[in-house]
């Protein structure tokens, strides 16, 4: 691997950049490997990254249907915060968050994990309650959360309208400062390359179409549109076409896709220092290192593969965004895409042994994925190599839907009575 | 946003119905007689059908009721619209869109 | 005005002069001006500086696809807009515009020295770099690289303007009004379809307006295009948006227009909406957007003096200027001949053209010889000469793959064209197929998605003959009939050839400087150098390399990065991919998708009707939901907490009258009704009486609490049942569903009239005795109305349903009239009550006063994950029932885990210390992050009546504490707490049953 840093930035510069070699191997399918990960997003690639560099696996491929972070990792607002309510998310998500920390040193990739503050805002009295439960529940497991009054949520984000005359005033805010924002392509190109510098064969345009098990109902080979691949394990991290690809192996989930779209204004020079949810009226913002004014909100309503939605989807998170930011009203949208998001009924992902042998799944992510992909790229990678799981990711089973345990992070923000 | 075809009022926009899920999970006769994997089933296990997917929509700003609807999940156009209680029906080859 | 002004044409109104500000100096313009025609009239070619490297940009184009001059315009110091394309900003009287991404002044700008160090910085080198010291990011190199990225500022002040949103349907919609549009329009509407007509330009006509050449049924272009705007506009079915865009491809034909409605006007009425936002939804709809001219990709193709050829064109025919003085032309298409004609004809001194291509033939290579215009061919550009302004340009010679130095002429204008790209963003967007047609090197239209058709040149068909022909034979298939309008139509035709990718330079290398993305700073050679690191496919690409992300969206660039990148990769340009065309064709505000929605139309309030009665009391309100409910009631100068004590302490010793007119209301009618509740519910209800009310619990599926209200039985087949104020609407729409997709033999009708009824609750050991005197038709005696009786009767004359209900745990009735009626009768109730000490009071104190009673409230005590066991409400669950919503779920062992949350009191030491909701609990002193958290206080507050505070929490096997000490671990401490029943106040009911 070529080593990256300003001083081979310089050097080869001087000789006209010509240096410069792959960041990654264009990879063509061997005959066999000791682990197929399965969909080259961020958790894939991180997941291969991750079995080669702590569990010694380096026999492994990633395969990719299209090109390698092209999903929901080149999709999404890149929000990283793991100020989640119950024990098992924060543990989670808290896992990720400092794996983030140091994510750009590790993989020898600027990620630019940019740990601005992320601040969820509370316009009424049963926001308060439900943010302040997270934040005394937050402290005492260890992961940073603070309650901010209104004044100081503006003081902390001075574009944030904290006027009481909108229609939902904002009341206070909870603060993460540990969350904030990173790169998303850089984190898929990253992980490529260091899975890639430990001998992880990168495969793209390859499609998998099929399993092979044996006799006692355990996998054995990929079938895939570059032909069959022979392994004992499967990781699948397909987010949105989980479904489909675990449907191939006969194993169903509690899952539903759903297109969740973001938009981006025209770049402007820095205005907006940090991350900005609001659950109460839909909305999230932040602005990119590049200066664009990175937007999402909600899914739409229905099931979908399509990567696109409605337009009524960006009218109501726009007002959002307006209501507000009123300063904003005047600026443009530059661009709009859609994603396919895979949610499991708790919307706690699910990180996991499959009913299959041999075959794993990391999925359900819904809407926040991202933040998640060190953590959950390295717990999925542990249970793949000793086919249990890591202590982390073991309450994130099938299983749960059956026992009714649930991690249920939506309905612990229960709508207000 | 949708353009969708009630049974009952016609075509009208998305922003008048609410989605419904997959259709045709019955709910168990009863549901004591299901041992937890097959409850499970029932409660959460979705087809999530990249193509055909039978589900249903119910006309909330509307006349609000319940019907069902093929879909292509792949291109959103919808196939066929049809009342609750009514079995699903076949699709000739050439789909077509509403 | 200027020596850059023409003598003669155009389309603006030379006979009135107007005054503009651009970076502070004021030029003159005339109306019809765009701010970019009128800077070139006035000399003006350095606009803006680019993205990274902050290098001098001129205009590049004249219309949308602009990618160079981006300005800030403002009106005041609340309407400023940062990112504006000069060519789209129409000039009025007193406009002010500033240029961007620049520090100190455009003419000097001291980040243009990034330009020195582009070996160092190019295409992903922030990825390699800025990782040490780790610290140093978010201290140091993040800051600066945001404070250098970024174009225009933001603006700082909330927007006083207004936006207009619009619904709109209509059998055809067309857009663009060029020669393809404006025919296809005609066409539908000739057959009485009704059209709609869109395009982004102040005027309609497209590349009409600038053509002086052709004629159309004997008319010169502009006026055929004056006397087919006069005929639509007086069919009453069509409509015509000019400043109208359409952005975005919705599914199923839903499309997105944004109307600009003042920008270009000089003083808008303060009330008149900057914007507006048609949604339409067409039964067809027709494209004919046109196509966008490619730049050439040459060193130094980005000085400022370098632009289009059309672009030139369109400045001189529309908008009577000269680009320059001296132009030197380099073209791969015809084109470019007629504006180096028409330049030659205003007195332009026209230096070369410069044709890449071997062999010219047609009319105008011809006319351009006789004009005595050097033609080069084979021709290849090596280079520019110029820092802030063109002033040469050296021509290469290409023979086979060899190309050799030419010459270098002076010039201080080059204008080019590579040929045309059609524009097939909506098309793409609607999710139809591309296709790559060799002949044209362009991708056109392929299979359709939706009722769509593309015309004229946006499907590769040029020329303007044949785009009427086109428009008419398709516009007229779009309203479903056959057209039998024909056109005459007198124009040069031209050869459909371009140039995709970059000119061939000396030594088969790319050279130094030659862009791609103009705005984004993008290179071949930083497209060569995401090659060299394997990024291959397209997308990877783009996102390396930033091309075509753009404010543009790559509508120069795209199709030159293809063809690099094919040439590159040695494959065709079809393998090589193409990225996702994504709305908005070009930005759209974000006011105009927010609209009327801001302030109280963001959501609409819900009020009830003893809503101004509150207010007028001094009533503070809070949000629940979209309702407006009464918080408190201060009196004086009272806060919170001392109006609640007051307010609480009456309640428990006389009377408080409170509104719950929010709860949802559901009426249950039919034979059935009984066993739909039934099945639905977890009580029994077939033994409920009439006249009887019983609290109900609703779960999910999954066992889990969802809702709860009293159901009362006001006939043997009608229930009158009640819901939480959040689940007014949720718990309707899961009736309907199993009454609708589950049982539909029963014979059961649900009304929602939540909205019909006022709720006064009256509440206390005096209610009897207010309420008394009012009602008629009803003994509300003790023996008569027992507590969770309820009776139908008349209060005040009004008819009424009477429960004798209790959220307080006092003596209690809440009385249902028609909302109409709600105030009055709050009112006489009110004043009935006034010698009995009555006091409204909010919802503060009815949450006090329940807690104090230990109910719940669904939301706060429970969250989704709380069983009616949980909750301690097993009591309620029909034992001997077989079946209701959710009991299989609770038979899960899960469901009786010893250790399973369970709602519990809390008592503090300190009587006064009230706990905090949501705070913690632990069951041992002193631990350390990450506690063994075993539950959390859902509920906490004073209680003026008890004397101290109290608390309900949920808590691990909780009802198995009761009596041990837990810890609540505070910031400051932990503060340990006594584990209680969840009563506190009145354990044996007795004043419930007063």
């Amino acid at each position: 691997m070529q080593r990256f840093s300003a001083f081979s930035i310089i050097r080869r510069g001087l000789t006209g950049n010509e240096s410069w070699r792959p960041q990654w191997r264009r990879a063509s399918p061997k005959a066999s490997y000791d682990a197929i990960i399965v969909g080259g997003g961020g958790h894939g690639l991180g997941a291969a990254y991750y079995l080669a560099k702590e569990h010694g696996l380096t026999n492994i491929a990633v395969i990719e249907k299209g090109w390698i972070g092209g999903g929901n990792t080149g999709r999404n607002t890149t929000i990283i915060r793991s100020n989640y309510l119950f024990d098992e998310s924060a543990a989670l998500y808290d896992h990720s968050v400092k794996l983030w920390e140091d994510l750009s040193q590790v993989l020898n990739y600027n990620v630019m994990f940019s740990p601005r503050g992320v601040m969820m805002l509370a316009h009424n009295v049963h926001d308060i309650q439900v943010l302040k439960r997270h934040v005394h529940a937050n402290r005492c497991n260890g992961v940073d959360n603070e309650w901010l009054s209104a004044e100081q949520a503006k003081e902390f984000c001075p574009p944030l309208n904290i006027s009481p005359d909108i229609r939902y005033p904002v009341l206070g805010a909870a603060l993460q400062r540990r969350g904030g924002t990173a790169r998303h392509d850089a984190v898929a190109w990253g992980y490529a390359r260091a899975a890639d510098a430990l001998g992880v064969d990168i495969i793209e345009n390859c499609e998998v179409t099929g399993f092979q098990k044996d006799a006692h109902g355990a996998i054995e080979a990929v079938q895939t549109t570059r032909g069959l691949i022979r392994t004992k394990k499967v990781g699948v991290s397909a987010a949105g076409n989980t479904s489909v690809v675990l449907g191939l192996a006969g194993v169903s989930l509690p899952l539903e896709s759903f297109p969740l779209q973001a938009l981006v204004s025209e770049p402007i020079k820095p205005a907006f220092p940090c991350v900005v949810m609001s659950n109460t009226i839909h909305a999230y913002i932040s602005q990119s290192d590049k200066g664009e004014l990175v937007i999402g909100a909600g899914t739409d309503a229905y099931t979908s593969y399509t990567q696109r939605g409605g337009l009524h989807i960006n009218t109501h998170t726009l007002d959002a965004i307006c209501e507000l930011f009123p300063m904003f009203r005047r600026m443009q949208m530059l661009r709009n895409w859609g994603g396919i998001v895979d949610v499991t009924p708790d919307r706690s992902p699910i990180i996991a042994k499959t009913p299959v042998p041999g075959l794993y799944v990391n999925c359900g992510w819904g809407t926040g994925g991202f933040k998640a992909t060190p953590g959950s790229a390295n717990v999925f990678a542990w249970t793949i190599a000793r086919d249990e799981p890591h202590p982390i990711n073991a309450p994130f089973t099938i299983e749960r839907f059956r026992d009714g345990f649930l991690i249920d992070e939506a309905a612990a923000a229960a709508v207000a009575h | 946003m949708l353009l969708i075809q009630c049974p009952y009022c016609g075509p009208r926009p998305e922003l008048e119905f609410a989605y419904g899920g997959q259709a045709h999970i019955a709910r168990p006769l009863k549901p004591a007689d299901l041992n937890d994997d097959e409850w499970a089933a029932f409660l959460y296990m979705r087809v999530n059908t990249k193509g055909v997917h039978a589900e249903r929509w119910r006309h909330a700003r509307g006349c609000n009721r319940f019907f069902n609807a093929l879909r292509d999940t792949t291109t959103d156009h919808f196939l066929a619209v049809y009342k609750t209680g009514e079995a699903r029906p076949a699709l000739n080859t050439a789909g077509g869109h509403s | 005005m200027t020596q850059f002004r023409a003598a003669k044409g155009g389309r603006i109104d030379r006979s009135s002069a107007i005054e503009f500000e651009f970076d502070g100096q004021t030029y003159k313009a005339h109306p019809g001006d765009t701010l970019a025609s009128a800077l070139l009239a006035n000399g003006v070619h350095l606009v803006g500086r680019s993205f990274k490297y902050h290098r001098p940009r001129g205009l590049l184009a004249a219309g949308a696809e602009e990618p160079n001059a981006l300005v800030g315009v403002w009106r005041d110091s609340a309407r400023y807009t940062p990112n504006l394309r000069a060519t789209t900003v129409e000039i009025y009287p007193g406009l002010k515009a500033e240029s961007q991404n620049r520090s100190p002044s455009l003419k000097f700008d001291r980040a243009g020295i990034n330009g020195l160090f582009s070996r160092f910085i190019g295409a992903g080198f922030y990825y390699k770099t800025f990782m040490w010291p780790k610290t140093a990011w978010k201290s140091l190199y993040e800051p600066t690289i945001r404070e250098a990225a970024g174009l225009g500022r933001a603006p700082t002040q909330a927007d006083p303007d207004r936006y207009s949103n619009r619904h709109a349907h209509c059998d055809v919609l067309v857009v663009g009004a060029g020669a393809a549009g404006l025919s296809a329009a005609r066409a539908a509407a000739a057959a009485g379809a009704r059209v709609i007509l869109c395009d982004e330009q102040a005027e309609m006509g497209g590349s009409l307006l600038s053509d002086v050449h052709t004629r159309i049924n004997g008319l010169t272009a502009s006026a055929w295009v004056a006397s087919v705007l006069q005929e639509l506009k007086a069919n009453p079915r069509v409509t015509l948006l000019a400043r109208t865009t359409a952005f975005g491809y919705f599914p199923h034909n839903h499309l997105g227009l944004n109307e600009k409605l003042t920008e270009h006007v000089a003083a808008p009425k303060p009330d008149q909406p900057r914007e507006r936002l048609w949604q339409v939804r067409a039964a067809e709809v027709v494209l004919a957007m046109g196509a966008i001219e490619r730049p050439l990709v040459f060193p130094g193709n980005d000085l400022p003096g370098i632009l289009l050829a059309d672009a030139a064109r369109t400045y001189l025919q529309r908008y009577g200027v000269k680009v320059g003085s001296v132009v030197a032309v380099v073209t791969a298409h015809d084109s470019a001949y007629q504006t180096a004609l028409d330049l030659h004809a205003a007195g332009v001194k026209i230096a070369v053209i410069a044709d890449t291509r071997a062999e010219v033939s047609g009319d105008l290579a011809a006319q351009a010889w006789a004009a005595g215009i050097r033609i080069q061919h084979n021709s290849t550009v090596i280079g520019t000469r110029g820092k802030l302004r063109v002033t040469g340009i050296d021509l290469g010679q290409v023979s086979g793959s060899n190309v050799q130095p030419l010459e270098s002429i002076a010039c201080d204008t080059i204008i080019m064209s590579g040929g045309w790209t059609p524009s097939v963003h909506l098309h793409s967007q609607s999710r139809g197929k591309l296709v790559w047609d060799e002949s044209l090197s362009a991708y056109i239209p392929g299979q359709t998605a939706e009722r769509t058709r593309s015309v004229g040149s946006c499907r590769g068909i040029f020329g303007i003959a044949a785009s009427l022909a086109d428009g008419t034979k398709t516009g007229a298939e779009a309203a479903g009939t056959t057209s039998s309008i024909t056109y005459e139509v007198e124009e040069t035709r031209l050869a459909n050839t371009g140039f995709i990718g970059a000119l061939p330079q000396p030594g088969g290398k790319p050279g130094d400087k030659a862009f791609v993305d103009w705005q984004n700073d993008v290179t071949t050679k930083d497209l060569a150098l995401a090659m060299r690191e394997g990024f291959e496919s397209v997308e990877h690409v783009k996102r390396y390399t930033t091309n075509g992300m753009a404010t543009d969206q790559g509508k120069t660039s795209n199709m030159n990065a293809l063809a690099f990148l094919a040439a590159g990769l040695d494959k065709p340009i079809p393998a090589v991919g193409l990225t996702t065309f994504r709305m908005p064709y070009t930005p759209v505000t974000f006011g105009s998708f927010a609209g009327y929605s801001r302030g109280e139309l963001f959501d609409p309030v819900r009020r009830t009707a003893i809503h101004d009665w509150a207010q007028a009391q001094g009533a503070v309100f809070e949000d629940v939901g979209a309702w407006k409910r009464a918080r408190y009631f201060p009196r004086g100068n009272e806060d919170m907490h001392a109006a609640v004590d007051r307010e609480c302490v009456a309640v428990r010793q006389n009377c408080g009258i409170f509104d719950a007119s929010t709860l949802g209301k559901i009426e249950v009618v039919g034979p059935d009704a009984a066993t739909f509740l039934e099945r639905l519910y977890v009580n029994s209800w077939a033994n409920l009486k009439v006249g009887q009310s019983r609290y109900g619990i609703l779960c999910r599926e999954d066992g889990f609490v969802y809702d709860d209200g009293i159901i009362a039985r006001l006939a043997e087949d009608r229930f009158h049942v009640t819901t939480t104020t959040g689940g007014a609407a949720r718990v309707y729409a899961f009736m309907e569903d199993y009454l609708q997709t589950e049982w539909s033999d029963l014979s059961v009708w649900l009304t929602s009239i939540s909205e019909q009824y006022s709720v006064i609750a009256l509440q206390g050991p005096a209610a009897r005795r207010v309420l008394e005197p009012l009602v008629t038709g009803v003994d509300v005696s003790a023996q008569a109305l027992p507590h969770m009786g309820v009776v139908s009767g008349f209060i005040c004359g009004i008819p009424m349903r009477l429960f004798r209900v209790s959220f307080t745990g006092e003596l209690g009735f809440e009385i249902n009239v028609p909302s109409d009626y709600g105030r009055a009768v709050w009112e006489a109730i009110y004043a009935s009550g006034q010698p009995h000490g009555i006091v409204p009071y909010g919802t503060e104190s009815m949450h006090v006063l329940r807690a104090e009673k230990g109910y719940i409230i669904v939301g706060q005590e429970t969250d989704g994950t709380m069983t009616p066991d949980d909750v301690g409400l097993s009591w309620a669950i029909g034992k001997t029932k077989p079946d209701f919503v959710g009991k299989r779920s609770l038979a899960r062992s899960s469901m009786h885990a010893k250790d399973r949350k369970q709602l519990v009191g809390l008592r503090t030491q300190d009587p006064k210390l009230v706990l905090e909701e949501g705070a913690q609990i632990v069951d041992s002193p002193g631990q350390k992050a990450p506690m063994r958290l075993i539950g959390h206080v859902t509920s906490s507050y004073h209680s003026a009546v008890l004397g101290h505070s109290i608390a309900l929490a949920v808590v691990r096997g909780g009802r198995a504490r009761v009596g041990q000490t837990l810890y609540v671990p505070m910031p400051t401490g932990d503060i340990p707490v006594i584990v209680t029943s969840t009563v506190f106040y009145d354990s044996e009911g007795a004043k419930l049953h007063g």
